[in-house]
């Protein structure tokens, strides 16, 4: 009687669940497909060389409009990022202006950055942005961890479980790699609605890599994601590093609390 | 079913003071020699994980509030700079955030325990009361958490639960305004909020206290649902037995929090959160956090605003009730076969629920949140006071001992 319950309510839930999805889909938005990344899994780490081409792509390309506000100059020296030693950042920091103030006599002035201080934005603010560029672009700080496309039903629940978490990095990777009609530099086939304000960003041979790596949109594209993941989610891998830690005590802590219970109960029927 | 205190300090200043305060001997009657009935599984566990939850998120969120500011200029800014820039601040905040949904699974796991097991019945209702009320401090608590980050989903979140108030009739606006302190939701709410989220785990922590005291008053029920009456056939110390098994539990428990934490941190999340609120845009969908779902498919499959919130909070009221609504004579689901199979429904149509809840309220989806709100309803409304009239029941084990000796008996010929 259960199973045959059972079964009755799963059809009828089911039906009219397929019966709503088969209504959402019909338009052109293709799902992002899932990327191989070096940071993803329990044992994931940062590809250094990576997050500094990444960087390279952010910095020639996409901060030309895009802000960064969380990034600190810093950041770019620390462990389990890109990785740039103190004086390369120093001297970046350096190449950038930044307003400080007031000093002495109440003025704002401009001075050298340094490295504690915040990626500079072009535009000064969303509304300078949105009168110049159409639209103001979003910051991109928290992209990667901001953005995400449906797995449907059973695969975000398994999601959990295979530890898939970089579904915000595939879609900016698609997304990338999605201006698919010559015609129509806003025509993107990810992005909800397929116009998207911001016309196609890359082509092949646009950065000058230096180690060799291949200089297509497609290599750009996964640089860029995995250089936003890093800057969305900087101490990942230390948090990775942790949880190998903290599981291996629990298991050690849970077999040694099983036994003593086992030994506990021994003598008692239960 | 308190067992005799046995409680003797050994040292003389012990004595002293226990002869002013005697808190020693309550602790040692309440966790040492407290009666519990050999025959629980792992199910009775969840209590002791709670707990020890409570106090992960109390903790957590002490230390948090230390680097967190509560201003829509500056909050989601003082938690991305915890996330980034605080000394194992991720992990803090990973941890409280990841912790409130490990609450939540806990909390489900051990009201269905109750559900399935008649844990409610005579004498346990004000146990049960207590429970519920537990539950709605947890629920409260959880939505005003969930604002203080005051990213997209923070802010949406808020103004679609808050705007609920406003489908009362005559006051529901003045109630609205009130709440928001102010036209809309903003600075002044975030701040109540914030308040009320710090507040409101403490009267947790209170209710727990008369929670687990009115459960030692009663004593814990068991899965045969037959009152434990002879301590010394039925039952074991609290301590050594319940500890150590609590223990064990409490670190599994811990893995699957961790695995969260450590490994999928943002997978219970939403990913809108990580856009600082706009009042100015509006998401394409609004969710509330997963373990409110079930009842926002509620609301949502009822056509009228104010039908919608009345069913979203009957749906919890009704929980009350329940120790009357039961008309069964026999506690445990085990021995009710009938019961067994609606109670299994209800576990699927609130899991339905949760779904439909994350989908957008149209079509087919609509359909099946009524069809699963209505079986909801109709569960705890007609099943429950007719099922125990016309049931019939397998026989019960004479006491506790009995059944274990007869478990283990098949056991051993096994």
């Amino acid at each position: 009687m259960l199973k045959k319950l059972t079964l009755v309510s799963l059809l009828a839930g089911g039906l009219a669940v397929s019966a709503a999805q088969a209504q959402e889909h019909g338009h052109d938005v293709k799902t992002p497909t899932r990327q191989s990344w070096s940071f993803a899994g329990p044992f994931g780490t940062f590809d250094t060389a990576q997050l500094q081409r990444g960087f390279q792509v952010f910095r020639e390309v996409c901060s030309n409009c895009h802000s960064m506000n969380r990034l600190a100059f810093r950041n770019l020296a620390e462990e389990g990022g890109p990785e740039f030693s103190e004086a390369q950042v120093k001297a970046l920091a350096a190449e950038y202006k930044v307003t400080d103030g007031p000093n002495d006599e109440g003025k704002m002035f401009e001075r050298p950055a340094r490295p504690s201080d915040h990626w500079p934005a072009t535009y000064p603010n969303p509304e300078a942005a949105r009168a110049a560029l159409g639209a103001a672009p979003p910051d991109m700080s928290l992209l990667a961890k901001a953005r995400s496309y449906s797995r449907g039903f059973p695969m975000f629940l398994l999601d959990a479980v295979i530890q898939y978490q970089e579904h915000g990095v595939d879609y900016i990777y698609s997304l990338m790699n999605g201006y698919s009609k010559s015609d129509d530099p806003n025509w993107n086939d990810y992005f909800p609605g397929n116009h998207i304000g911001m016309a196609k960003p890359l082509s092949d041979g646009q950065v000058e890599y230096t180690d060799g790596s291949p200089k297509t949109v497609q290599q750009y594209a996964r640089d860029v994601a995995a250089f936003l993941m890093w800057a969305a989610e900087p101490h990942l891998e230390q948090r990775k590093k942790t949880g190998l830690r903290v599981m291996l005590f629990l298991i050690l802590l849970s077999s040694l609390l099983y036994f003593t219970k086992k030994k506990v109960w021994a003598n008692v029927a239960h | 079913m308190s067992g005799p205190s046995t409680y003797v300090p050994k040292s003389a200043i012990g004595r002293w003071f226990e002869s002013r305060l005697p808190i020693m001997g309550l602790v040692h009657s309440s966790f040492v020699a407290y009666p519990t009935p050999k025959n629980l599984n792992y199910f009775w566990t969840f209590g002791g994980i709670l707990s020890l939850m409570l106090g992960v998120q109390i903790i957590t969120g002490i230390v948090l509030v230390m680097h967190y500011t509560p201003h829509v200029d500056y909050a989601f800014n003082s938690v991305e700079s915890i996330m980034r820039d605080v000394n194992w601040g991720w992990l803090l905040r990973y941890t409280h955030a990841n912790g409130a949904s490990m609450f939540f699974i806990a909390v489900y796991i051990h009201m269905l325990r109750g559900l399935y097991y008649g844990s409610y019945k005579a004498p346990r209702e004000v146990l049960w009361i207590l429970g519920v009320i537990i539950y709605l401090l947890m629920m409260a608590t959880g939505f005003m958490g969930y604002v203080l980050p005051w990213g997209q989903m923070s802010f949406w979140g808020a103004t679609v639960i808050t705007n609920l108030f406003s489908a009362i009739p005559l006051v529901g606006d003045s109630i609205t305004t009130w709440l928001w302190g102010g036209y809309s939701v903003d600075n002044p709410t975030l701040n109540r909020f914030f308040s009320l989220h710090y507040l409101l785990p403490f009267m947790i922590a209170g209710v727990v206290v008369l929670h687990v005291w009115a459960l030692h008053v009663v004593g814990q029920n068991n899965p045969t649902g037959v009152e434990a009456k002879n301590i010394e056939r039925d039952t074991v110390p609290f301590t050594p037995y319940a500890t150590t098994k609590d223990a064990f539990a409490m670190s599994l428990f811990m893995m699957f929090f961790a695995w969260f934490v450590f490994y999928v941190p943002n997978f219970l999340g939403h990913p809108d959160n990580y856009t600082p609120a706009n009042p100015m845009v509006t998401p394409a969908h609004i969710v509330p956090e997963w373990y409110y779902l079930p009842f926002y498919a509620i609301l949502r499959a009822v056509p009228s605003k104010l039908g919608g919130v009345i069913a979203m909070f009957s749906a919890i009221i009704v929980l009350v009730f329940l120790p009357w609504l039961d008309t069964s004579r026999v506690r445990s689901a085990n021995y009710r076969p009938a019961y067994k199979v609606f109670f299994w429904l209800f576990v699927i149509a609130c899991i339905g629920l949760g779904y439909l809840g994350s989908q957008p309220p149209e079509g087919g989806y609509t359909i099946a949140a009524r069809i699963f709100a209505v079986y909801y309803f109709a569960f705890f409304l007609i099943i429950m006071p007719v099922l125990g009239l016309f049931e019939k029941t397998k026989p019960l084990p004479a006491s506790v001992a009995d059944d274990v000796l007869a478990k283990s008996a098949a056991h051993a010929k096994v």
